[in-house]
């Protein structure tokens, strides 16, 4: 396990994302309205690049007729077959008992913080003046 | 609950050492007007002008989602200088025929609308360019990609003539035919040109898309694209019956007949109920000389996409043994949203001789090609 930089803060603004290769995996990190998620580039429903999906609003309905957007910016829509993934948590929308998109843990650190160690910087530039998203795998 | 989806690793055995067959693939134009050097003036300045007059019920809009630009194609398929996903032959062998180690990828345009267009003769114009177009653009640059034959299917005369130019240039190996012309395709108006397809030596691919300006349900139109994906079984159910109840394969008995982008598992329960019918109903159609179920399973083959996933994925398995595991085909549907991955789409794990049928060997002899 190791603690991997994915960029500075700043660069991942609320509602986009960035995907990075990690250890020879796909992974998309997410910034959900200042919070950072991760879930791996692969739809567990017939591998698409999940990660490239649109990001969406929970639409949820209790009758014909009416309608209700929660949780902005928190689902994650595949980009082939539309399956939709809450992107905290990587569970499915359809199948939530049973499907799941995998997850990582992620950190925001001080730059300062990275310049001690151990982390793996790789592409990602570190100075002490930022933020940092950090990714454990 | 599918709890299999999950856990399922990756099955690239069939891909990787077989080589597989694709029998539904979408190559598209990066414009419209990538057709002109394949009409004649008159054409071009029509198309440019005018332009066609399609047979669909919506005037700006497809009857396909809007989830993507150009709707309904998926999101990692579009070329990077924006133009439609399809049309860029590089990310094509990148995306699907050197990934999945594709041997033949047959190909299905949806371009042209040959067959939808109410100017017959625009249709037929329309038709050979696109048929040109498959076989300079596609097939001489990639000898894997085959071509479907595009033809007026309103206009006999033209497509008979088309069908006839092509036979025998092995760039073409199948015959496209909308699965809703202006009446079910077992009446005998169309009979000439399934005649012509047969004596010719190609196939029949009836690929779902396009609208005779009939509704695309057997009550009407759809509020939802949720209910106009399903009509495309109710339209491959409306043809094969008509085929088999009209007696076409009793009078063109080496027809044969591809069923592509309606799924599969409906097939097993309409032979049942054709079967059934046939026992009590003989003497309408006195012309029947087997069980419908037979002509079925000698004249009509089936694709997988948009592959049914049901609730126990080894209950799929005992469908295909009802249709017959030689009659079963595998077709991604590239590059359009609701596509199958060959190692994914099948949810139950296929015995090593299935694999071998459905991804390759099936639609080798199919498509009469080596």
């Amino acid at each position: 396990m190791a603690r991997h930089v994915v960029a500075p803060v700043s660069e991942i603004a609320p509602g986009s994302s960035k995907i990075v290769d990690i250890a020879g995996r796909s992974i998309g990190v997410f910034n959900v309205n200042g919070e950072f998620y991760a879930l791996i580039n692969r739809c567990p429903h017939e591998g698409a690049p999940l990660c490239i999906g649109f990001v969406l609003a929970k639409f949820t309905s209790d009758r014909p007729g009416e309608y209700r957007l929660e949780r902005h910016g928190e689902m994650l829509r595949c980009p082939w077959h539309g399956w939709e993934f809450d992107i905290k948590t990587g569970q499915s929308w359809c199948h939530p008992e049973s499907v799941k998109a995998r997850t990582y843990q992620v950190a925001v650190v001080p730059g300062e913080a990275l310049a001690k160690g151990p982390f793996v910087a790789e592409t990602v530039p570190v100075s002490v003046e930022q933020n940092y998203v950090v990714l454990e795998l | 609950m599918n709890v299999t989806v999950m856990d399922r690793q990756a099955d690239t055995s069939a891909q990787t050492k077989l080589g597989i067959v694709d029998c539904d693939v979408h190559p598209y134009t990066k414009s419209p007007a990538d057709l002109d050097q394949f009409l004649s003036e008159r054409w071009r300045k029509l198309r440019a002008s005018i332009g066609g007059r399609s047979r669909s019920p919506f005037a700006n809009a497809p009857n396909y989602p809007r989830m993507s630009p150009f709707t309904g194609m998926r999101m990692d398929s579009y070329p990077k200088d924006g133009t439609h996903p399809g049309s860029d032959l590089g990310m094509m062998q990148e995306q699907l025929l050197d990934l999945f180690n594709v041997s033949y990828g047959l190909m299905m345009p949806l371009l042209g609308r040959a067959a939808d267009e109410r100017n017959v003769e625009f249709g037929a114009a329309m038709a050979t360019a696109a048929n040109e177009w498959e076989a300079q653009v596609w097939c001489d640059r990639e000898p894997r990609l085959k071509a479907g034959v595009q033809i007026p299917l309103e206009y006999t005369e033209a497509a008979i003539k088309e069908i006839e130019k092509r036979a025998g240039d092995r760039r073409f190996t199948h015959v496209m035919i909308p699965p809703r012309g202006l009446e079910p395709l077992g009446r005998r108006r169309y009979w000439p040109i399934l005649e012509a397809c047969a004596a010719n030596g190609f196939s029949i691919a009836l690929h779902l898309g396009g609208t005779s300006g009939h509704p695309s349900t057997g009550g009407g139109w759809p509020s939802f694209y949720h209910e106009e994906h399903p009509s495309y079984p109710q339209s491959k159910e409306a043809l094969v019956t008509s085929l088999v109840i009209e007696g076409v394969f009793e009078h063109i008995p080496n027809l044969r007949v591809a069923l592509v982008e309606g799924g599969f598992a409906w097939l097993p329960s309409l032979t049942w109920r054709l079967d059934k019918h046939y026992k009590r109903l003989r003497e309408e159609v006195p012309h029947l000389k087997r069980l419908p179920s037979e002509y079925i399973r000698s004249n009509i083959w089936v694709t997988t996409q948009p592959i049914e996933e049901p609730e126990r994925p080894e209950d799929l398995l005992a469908t295909c043994e009802w249709i017959g595991w030689d009659r079963i085909m595998f077709s991604t549907d590239y590059p359009h949203w609701d596509q199958d991955d060959p190692r994914y789409a099948f949810k139950a794990p296929l015995t090593e001789e299935h694999k071998k049928m459905v991804f390759r060997e099936n639609a080798l002899a199919f498509y009469g090609l080596e």
